[in-house]
C-alpha cells in the first residue's frame, strides 16, 4: 500500500531494514549518553583555534586595519576573499533544502539538517571579515538604513556593497527560520525519548511544546514549501549580489557580465565540497551510513561534477572574452594572472576547480568515499584560490605601475582566516552532539517509500512485468 | 485543573491504515478530535475534513508588505530626504532598488509567514504541551476523541470501531 509507485532498481535511500522506531533511535542516540572524550578533544581543538581567531579579531580593533597588508593598491584581499568563499560555503544548504525540495529530490532528507546548520555557521563566519574590515567596528550599525542626526544621511541605495548587507542579512535570517522550523518536530521526538527531566525541559523548550498534531503538521508541510519557494530566489540572489560587487566596478577583471551565473555555480560548487568534507566525517562518527548512503555522496559528487565544469567553462569565457575584447587593460589582466607573479595561484584554481572534478564522469569514483574526500578538500582549496585569483590579482598591478606590488597576508590575517575555521567546527561540533543531525520526521516519511525493505516488496508487486523478470533485489544488496 | 479533559485514544502503526479508518470513521458518523503523527502524512488532513491552510496567502501579503516598505522608504529618501545629483542620474532609479526591494519582499513574507506559524499553532519557548502518547513523534499515529458529555454507548460503539479498522491499541486517558 505504498503512497505512489517507485521503481524497485532505483537505489533506496535509508539501508539496514529501518523501521521507524530505528530512525528514531539511531539519530536521538548521538545527543544522548555522556560526552565523548573523542568529542571533546575535537571540540577543544576548534575552539582553541576559534578563540586564537577571535584573539587576532580583537588585535585588528585595538591597533587598526594597518595590522592588515591591505593598503592603496590591493584595497581587499584576503578578508574578502574569506568572505566570499565562506558565502560561498554557505549556499549548499539552502540549495539541499529549498531547490532539491521543490524538484522533489528525496535523497535530500539525509543532509538537509545538516547542511542548513553548516550554512548558518559559514554566513555567521563571512559576516565577521566585511564588518571587521570597516575598522571603526563600533560604527558598523551606520549600515543600516535609519534616520540619523548627520543630515540625515542616508545608506546608498545605488551601490551593490549595501545590496549585500540586504541580501546576507536577509539570507542569514531566512536560513535560520527555515532550519529552525524543520528541527521543531524532531525537536519535539528528541524530548519524548529523554529520559531525565532536565532534557526534558530542555528540548521541549527548542520543540515549543510541538505535539505533531495533523493540523499543525499541515502548516508545516505549507511553510516548509513557502519558505523554500522564497529561498530558492534568496539563494541565486546572494551570491548574484556578492558578484555585483565586482562587476558593476570597472576595474579589468572584475567588469564582466558573467559573473552572477559563474558566482553562483562557484557557490554551490564550494558549498557541496564543504558538506562532503563534514558529512563523510560524520557519518562515520555518528554511526549514520545507512541515512548518508553512497547513494547520497555519488548525488552530490554528480552536482560538483556540474557545477564544477560550469566554473570551468567561466574561466574559459573569461579568457575568451578578454581576447575578443581586444581592450588592452583587459588583456593584460588576464595575461596577468596567468602568467604575472601569482600564476601558482591561477594555475591551483585552474587545477582544482576544472581539472579535478572531472575524475566525477566515473561511476567508480564517485563513489569511493577516500576519494570524494580528498576532492571535497581539494576543491575548497581551489575555490578558495577562485576568490583570490579574482580579488588580489586583478588589483595588485593598477594603472599606475609606481604602485605595482606583491600582497602577502600579516600573521592577523591568516589568524583571523583560521580562527573563522575553528569558530565554524566548533559550532558544527555543538550542533552535531545537542541537536538531531539528520531530519528525523522528514527520514519517516519517505521510508516506505525509498527505504531498502520498500524495494524488496516494490519488486514483489511488479515481479510478474516483463522488464522486471530477470531483476532481482535482496536487502542487503546494497554497499554502505 | 479545569481543562482536563477526557479522551479515547487510538493508536495506529500504519499511515495507510490511519488514513482508511479515518475515513471509515468520519463516513460512520463520528467526530474526530485530532490526530497525532511522527511526520507529515499526505492527505491526512483532507481526510479529516480541515480546512485547507491560508498561510501561503498571509506569506503573499506580508511579501507585499515588504516590496511597499522597501520602495516606498527609497523613494522617500532618494526623491525627498536626501536627492543626490550623481552626474544626473535620476533621483529614483528603479532597476538599482530591484536587489533591495526582492530581498526586502523575502524577508518580511518569511518572517511574516513564520511568526503566522507559531501563533497560529499556539507553540512558543517554554510551552507545556499535553501529550497523550509519547510514541506519537517516534513510530506509532493516534486519532483522539474528545469524550465530553459522551456515554458509555459511544465509548463502546467507538472502541468497537477503532479495534475493527486496525488499531492496535484503544484507551482513555484524561490529560
Amino acid at each position: 500500500m505504498s503512497s505512489h509507485f517507485e521503481s524497485p532498481i532505483r537505489e533506496p535511500l535509508i539501508l539496514g531494514n529501518k523501521t521507524w522506531k530505528d530512525v528514531t533511535r539511531d539519530i536521538v542516540k548521538p545527543t544522548t549518553g555522556k560526552l565523548q572524550p573523542k568529542w571533546l578533544f575535537w571540540t577543544s581543538i576548534a575552539a582553541t583555534v576559534a578563540s586564537f581567531g577571535v584573539f587576532c579579531i580583537a588585535w585588528e580593533v585595538a591597533f587598526g586595519i594597518g595590522t592588515w597588508n591591505v593598503n592603496k593598491t590591493v584595497g581587499w584581499a584576503w578578508d574578502i576573499t574569506n568572505f566570499v568563499w565562506w558565502i560561498g560555503i554557505g549556499h549548499a544548504g539552502t540549495l539541499i533544502s529549498a531547490i532539491l525540495l521543490l524538484f522533489r529530490q528525496k535523497w535530500r532528507t539525509g543532509v538537509n539538517r545538516a547542511a542548513e546548520a553548516m550554512t548558518i555557521f559559514a554566513v555567521i563566519c563571512a559576516g565577521l571579515f566585511p564588518v571587521f574590515h570597516m575598522g571603526r567596528v563600533w560604527d558598523a550599525f551606520f549600515i543600516f538604513p535609519y534616520p540619523n542626526t548627520r543630515g540625515p544621511l542616508w545608506v546608498n541605495f545605488n551601490s551593490p556593497l549595501l545590496w549585500d548587507v540586504f541580501a546576507i542579512s536577509t539570507y542569514f535570517t531566512v536560513s535560520i527560520l527555515f532550519w529552525y522550523t524543520g528541527l521543531v518536530p524532531d525537536f519535539g521526538t528528541v524530548r519524548d525519548q529523554s529520559k531525565t527531566s532536565g532534557r526534558w525541559k530542555f528540548y521541549n523548550f527548542l520543540s515549543f511544546g510541538w505535539i505533531g498534531s495533523a493540523k499543525h503538521w499541515e502548516r508545516w508541510e505549507s511553510l516548509s514549501l513557502i519558505l523554500a519557494g522564497l529561498s530558492t530566489p534568496l539563494v541565486l540572489s546572494v551570491h548574484t549580489i556578492v558578484s555585483f560587487d565586482f562587476a558593476t566596478s570597472v576595474i579589468p577583471g572584475w567588469h564582466t557580465t558573467i559573473m552572477p551565473p559563474y558566482f553562483v555555480a562557484g557557490a554551490i560548487f564550494s558549498g557541496f565540497a564543504m558538506v562532503l568534507t563534514l558529512m563523510i566525517v560524520a557519518r562515520y562518527v555518528m554511526n549514520l551510513q545507512d541515512y548518508i548512503t553512497l547513494a547520497h555522496i555519488e548525488s552530490m559528487n554528480k552536482i560538483m561534477l556540474l557545477t564544477g565544469t560550469m566554473v570551468g567553462i567561466a574561466y574559459l569565457t573569461e579568457i575568451f572574452t578578454a581576447w575578443y575584447s581586444s581592450d588592452p587593460y583587459e588583456m593584460y589582466s588576464f595575461a596577468n594572472k596567468s602568467q604575472g607573479p601569482y600564476w601558482w595561484a591561477y594555475a591551483s584554481m585552474m587545477f582544482c576547480n576544472l581539472v579535478s572534478p572531472q575524475v566525477f564522469w566515473i561511476r567508480k569514483f564517485r563513489r569511493n568515499i577516500a576519494l570524494t574526500f580528498c576532492m571535497s578538500i581539494v576543491i575548497n582549496i581551489g575555490m578558495w584560490f577562485e576568490r583570490f585569483v579574482i580579488i588580489v590579482i586583478s588589483l595588485h598591478r593598477d594603472y599606475l605601475p609606481s604602485s605595482f606590488l606583491y600582497y602577502s597576508p600579516t600573521w592577523v590575517e591568516v589568524g583571523t582566516f583560521i580562527g573563522t575555521i575553528g569558530i565554524f567546527m566548533t559550532l558544527f561540533l555543538l550542533f552535531c552532539r545537542f541537536f538531531p543531525a539528520i531530519a528525523i520526521a522528514e527520514v519517516k516519511a519517505i521510508l516506505k517509500v525509498s527505504g531498502d525493505k520498500a524495494r524488496v516488496r516494490q519488486l514483489e508487486e511488479v515481479k510478474d512485468e516483463k522488464a522486471y523478470e530477470n531483476i532481482t533485489v535482496t536487502s542487503g544488496a546494497w554497499d554502505h | 485543573m479545569s481543562d482536563i479533559k477526557k479522551y479515547l485514544v487510538g493508536m495506529f502503526d500504519d499511515d495507510d491504515v490511519l488514513l482508511h479508518a479515518v475515513s471509515h470513521i468520519r463516513g460512520a458518523g463520528y467526530e474526530i478530535t485530532d490526530a497525532f503523527t511522527p511526520f507529515p502524512v499526505h492527505g491526512l488532513e483532507h481526510e479529516l475534513g480541515l480546512q485547507p491552510t491560508r498561510l501561503h496567502t498571509a506569506g503573499f501579503f506580508f511579501g507585499a508588505t515588504g516590496l511597499t516598505v522597501a520602495l516606498s522608504m527609497i523613494f522617500f529618501i532618494n526623491k525627498f530626504n536626501y536627492p543626490t545629483d550623481v552626474g544626473g542620474k535620476p533621483f529614483f532609479g528603479l532597476l538599482a532598488y530591484v536587489p533591495i526591494c526582492f530581498e526586502h519582499t523575502v524577508l518580511y513574507s518569511a518572517i511574516g509567514m513564520t511568526v503566522s506559524f507559531y501563533y497560529l499553532c499556539n507553540l512558543y519557548p517554554g510551552k507545556t504541551p499535553k501529550i497523550i502518547d509519547e510514541r506519537t513523534t517516534d513510530h506509532l499515529f493516534s486519532l483522539t476523541f474528545d469524550l465530553e458529555n459522551r456515554d458509555a454507548a459511544y465509548i463502546s460503539a467507538v472502541t468497537e470501531l477503532l479495534k475493527k479498522e486496525g488499531a492496535i491499541e484503544v484507551y482513555q486517558k484524561e490529560i
